[in-house]
């Protein structure tokens, strides 16, 4: 059975990926299994300096889903080059570097920095603020996906993802100036900006009032917009949003993706990537797939 | 280091207002706890989190785990649902427990309401090490007063709220009293009992641990959810996390 699939020319032995903000830098997961198991990791989001994240609380339960309001808490970029990569490169898998800022010049500076570094890919997360524009995230107007993504391409040397934001009117749109600005392949969804509110104390739980939904409650929607994405674009897809089993695996292949990603299902089940992929090969025999790349697509409407 | 075991349930017995006691068969989880611990449940199909609950006896020999829970919403009362031969998803021992060598010979314990179980462990740790235990267990009233007779080895003082119970007033009324001479204290409990024995110990000159709570995603330390205001060395702030750099966290270093 062929588990390979490729990602602007990058071969990952088998589609499933960790979402970026799930999965720290692997230390933690690798006590369970053995992260050489997996197609890539996709790391804690990098910015250009250390981040202390937000305070307490940040993260507030839903049905079958998690608000969250971590607030990028991470060690910085360099330090990421200098302690990180070395722990990761001991995996035989690749290294997907998600990578932000706050301003064009800041995802420039990034993405160079990145690009000199050993890593496999580069994930360009756009749902951050953009301090020049009032705070509005930059992947929510195709413009300003235009701008940060066509700075970003000048200087990456490395196949660039871009990640892109549910939080749109019309994500087609958004996904097509990312393409035209260069992006090598997009990644969807980052989480569904959300809220919850203590009845008892009448305020919000998240310290900072709004999160980011994910968990199983946000697996349709991530279906549908990549269903959407692939019918708009021709770059590979990594398809992720609320994946928990094999099944969600094929069903994120057939909605167009070329590679997946699992996130806060291994908050439940910290073997949840093992048994998927399990599931997933078991599914493949049962219905004579031979290759996993025949799924990708594969909807018929 | 942390394991995931699919546990058998011994007992699960309802203590009243709300609060139950389960005992799991777990080999591998009970050899390797330590007080100040936790383990991460799994409760039900409908709850997508896992629920932290604090270790409150470990019995290494007969491979059993106790905890003593209350159930607040829908993940702990699936959790007073299940009957003895139930499997539960078990993930454990995690965090960072009580150092029970460094409170030294005259420790003082302290629980406040659901903070009193995870002192049990501590106690029988730091008398094995031949430490003579001071505990003050806290309780808002008479009926939610929880092991007593595991505590009665110890120096043990009980206070309610509403002088229902033991000794009328909190948990740092009787620590003011008791600190004299004491080498360590150990804490837990709601957030605002605990800063208040932090004062008192830092007035007294006496090393204090506190066991800090937080709403927690993973358990293990990936995804950074369960934030502690901590003070770095430079006096500047950073967020150590619940689940793995604690729950049990030095006093001094906690930002109250």
């Amino acid at each position: 059975m062929d588990m390979t699939v490729n990602i602007c020319g990058v071969e990952l032995k088998n589609p499933l990926t960790t979402a970026s903000g799930t999965f720290g830098f692997g230390h933690e997961y690798g006590e369970f299994f053995d992260l050489s198991m997996l197609g890539g990791i996709g790391v804690k989001g990098m910015t250009p300096h250390e981040r202390l994240g937000n305070p307490a609380p940040r993260i507030a339960e839903t049905p079958m889903g998690i608000l969250n309001c971590v607030g990028l808490q991470n060690p910085g970029i360099d330090r990421f080059i200098e302690e990180q990569i070395p722990y990761l490169r001991q995996f035989d898998t690749k290294i997907i570097a998600n990578v932000s800022g706050n301003t064009v010049e800041e995802y420039e500076g990034m993405v160079e920095k990145i690009s000199a570094a050993d890593v496999d890919l580069i994930e360009l997360n756009i749902s951050c603020p953009n301090v020049k524009c009032g705070g509005l995230a930059f992947g929510t107007r195709p413009d300003m996906v235009q701008e940060v993504v066509s700075a970003a391409k000048r200087k990456a040397t490395r196949p660039l993802i871009v990640k892109l934001s549910p939080n749109v009117t019309d994500i087609a749109e958004i996904a097509r100036a990312a393409v035209d600005a260069g992006a090598d392949a997009l990644s969807l969804i980052n989480t569904l900006l959300g809220m919850r509110i203590d009845i008892e104390k009448r305020r919000p739980i998240l310290s900072n009032v709004m999160g980011g939904l994910s968990g199983p409650a946000v697996f349709p929607v991530a279906v549908r917009m990549v269903y959407q994405v692939r019918k708009a674009v021709d770059v590979p897809i990594i398809g992720m949003g609320g994946i928990r089993t094999g099944r969600d695996i094929v069903e994120m292949l057939m909605a167009g993706a070329d590679a997946v990603a699992i996130g806060t299902a291994m908050f439940a089940d910290p073997l949840a990537p093992v048994k998927a992929l399990d599931e997933l090969t078991a599914w493949m025999d049962a219905h004579g797939v031979k290759s996993v790349r025949e799924l990708s697509g594969a909807v018929e409407v | 280091m942390a394991i995931q075991e699919i546990c058998a349930v011994r007992a699960n017995e309802y203590l009243g207002s709300g609060l139950y006691r389960m005992v799991i068969k777990t080999e591998k989880i009970a050899a390797s706890a330590a007080c100040g611990q936790f383990v991460h449940l799994t409760c039900g199909e409908g709850n997508l989190l896992r629920r932290p609950i604090s270790i409150c006896d470990a019995d290494s020999e007969a491979g059993t785990l106790t905890m003593l829970y209350e159930v607040k919403g829908d993940g702990t009362a699936w959790l007073a649902a299940r009957r003895a031969g139930d499997k539960i998803d078990v993930l454990g021992p995690l965090g960072h427990g009580f150092d029970a060598a460094k409170l030294g010979a005259r420790p003082v314990l302290l629980g406040g309401g659901i903070g009193v179980p995870p002192m049990l462990l501590t106690a029988k740790t730091c008398a094995k090490n031949s430490a003579a235990v001071t505990m003050i267990a806290g309780a808002r009233t008479r009926d939610l007063v929880v092991l007593e007779p595991e505590f009665s080895d110890f120096d043990y003082t009980v206070c309610t709220d509403d002088g229902s119970y033991g000794v009328h007033g909190f948990v740092t009324d009787v620590l003011r009293e008791k600190i004299t001479g004491a080498t360590g204290v150990a804490a837990c409990g709601p957030k605002p009992m605990l800063k208040a024995i932090a004062a008192i110990a830092k007035e007294a000159g006496v090393p204090c641990q506190v066991s800090m709570e937080e709403r927690m995603g993973c358990g293990i330390g990936a995804c950074l959810v369960c934030a502690c205001a901590l003070s770095a060395k430079n006096g500047e702030t950073r967020y150590g996390h619940v689940c793995k750099d604690g729950p049990v966290f030095d006093a001094e270093e906690v930002q109250w």
